[in-house]
């Protein structure tokens, strides 16, 4: 299970844009790295990550081996009713983990 | 010519007499970090170490040993018992009889009131539990007491920072007291204030501890690194703290 702190206004005004603060807790391995006995440290990036607001698709992004470890992401979106914000992640692994916030609109 | 003999003068003095900081000389790593660093540090959804901040909030509130007790049973809201419990760390112990850190003190309370294991050193959780409380002490002034019992602790801590080490043969004192601020390689020599431990470092891509960054500086001049709880390092974490006193509690920091 990797560590994912979301952050956004619990509370937003529908129409008005607000901020999301994604940082996940991942080593984002490059692949292109050597350990102490010369063998190459296999690739173990999180290559893909979706992000919903009340289903909705708002942010979607591929990232690549030169994103650092515990990667930080920004990004703006709009919400016009009350939902779950869902940001949905896979890594080289396979493995798919969701983590979600409730947003209000008043 | 004024100024060039003044500043002679200044720098003859400078490297021989003992320099002791006045508070308002104080430098944090912070000051010394670059824009981006600084904005990393400022913005606690930006700061990766939150991370671990998270991890160590949820232990705090976790039972463990056969007493299934949690440090929220005894202290209950860490954000009013711990607050400012960090700036006084290390604090002298009097059953050990000597100083203790604040992770000390954290396992010292596990394996004796939870009766639970140790936590694995310098691992995320100890890192976390430690960075949790750490926080609570945020933007209070350092103020590690010099009183009679820790004062052979704090000599022996200076003694250490002064004494030349390791193949290089460098001291802490003769970088961090006389050459701080000068440039060293890309970097800017920082005073060496551990006021924001346990910080996330951006060449660790990871959390650390002071012992960590003193291993680093060990190792950095070519010596062996002290054992972790050595006397050497108890001392020496002793004065580091007491040396930065009056500075704010950044803990948890972000640091290059």
């Amino acid at each position: 299970m990797v560590r994912v702190l979301i952050n956004a206004p619990k509370q937003v005004r529908a129409g008005q844009a607000f901020e999301v603060k994604l940082l996940i807790n991942h080593p984002m391995e490059s692949g292109q790295r050597r350990d102490t006995f010369g063998q190459a440290i296999p690739r173990e990036i999180i290559h893909s990550i979706t992000c919903t607001l009340g289903g909705q698709e708002v942010f979607q992004a591929d990232l690549f081996p030169a994103i650092s470890a515990n990667p930080f992401l920004a990004f703006w979106a709009v919400a016009t009713q009350s939902g779950d914000l869902t940001i949905r992640f896979t890594d080289d692994q396979g493995t798919t983990q969701t983590d979600s916030v409730a947003i209000a609109v008043v | 010519m004024i100024g060039r003999a003044t500043l002679a003068v200044a720098m003859l003095l400078g490297f021989g007499t003992d320099i002791v900081l006045a508070t308002d000389a104080k430098r944090s790593g912070y000051d010394d970090a670059s824009a981006e660093t600084r904005a990393m540090q400022d913005d606690d959804a930006a700061n990766p170490a939150f991370l671990w901040v998270a991890q160590g909030e949820s232990l705090w509130s976790t039972p463990a040993g056969p007493s299934a007790r949690s440090c929220a049973s005894c202290h209950q809201d860490a954000r009013i018992s711990m607050r400012g419990v960090a700036a006084r760390h290390p604090k002298f112990d009097p059953t050990l009889g000597r100083p203790i850190s604040l992770e000390a003190r954290i396992q010292q309370c596990r394996t004796e009131r939870q009766g639970a294991p140790a936590l694995p050193p310098e691992g995320d959780s100890i890192l976390g539990l430690t960075a949790y409380v750490g926080l609570q002490s945020r933007g209070m002034p350092m103020a590690v007491a010099d009183d009679p019992p820790v004062r052979p602790f704090l000599d022996a801590g200076q003694r250490l920072f002064e004494t030349r080490m390791g193949q290089l043969n460098l001291s802490c004192a003769q970088c961090h007291d006389r050459l701080a601020g000068q440039r060293l390689a890309g970097s800017t020599i920082p005073q060496a204030h551990p006021n924001g431990y346990p910080l996330y470092r951006l060449e660790w891509q990871g959390m650390g501890s002071l012992y960590r960054r003193l291993r680093n500086c060990l190792t950095g001049v070519r010596a062996e690194p002290f054992p972790p709880d050595s006397p050497e390092v108890v001392a020496l974490s002793l004065y580091l703290a007491w040396r930065a006193n009056g500075l704010k509690v950044e803990t948890p920091a972000v640091r290059p």
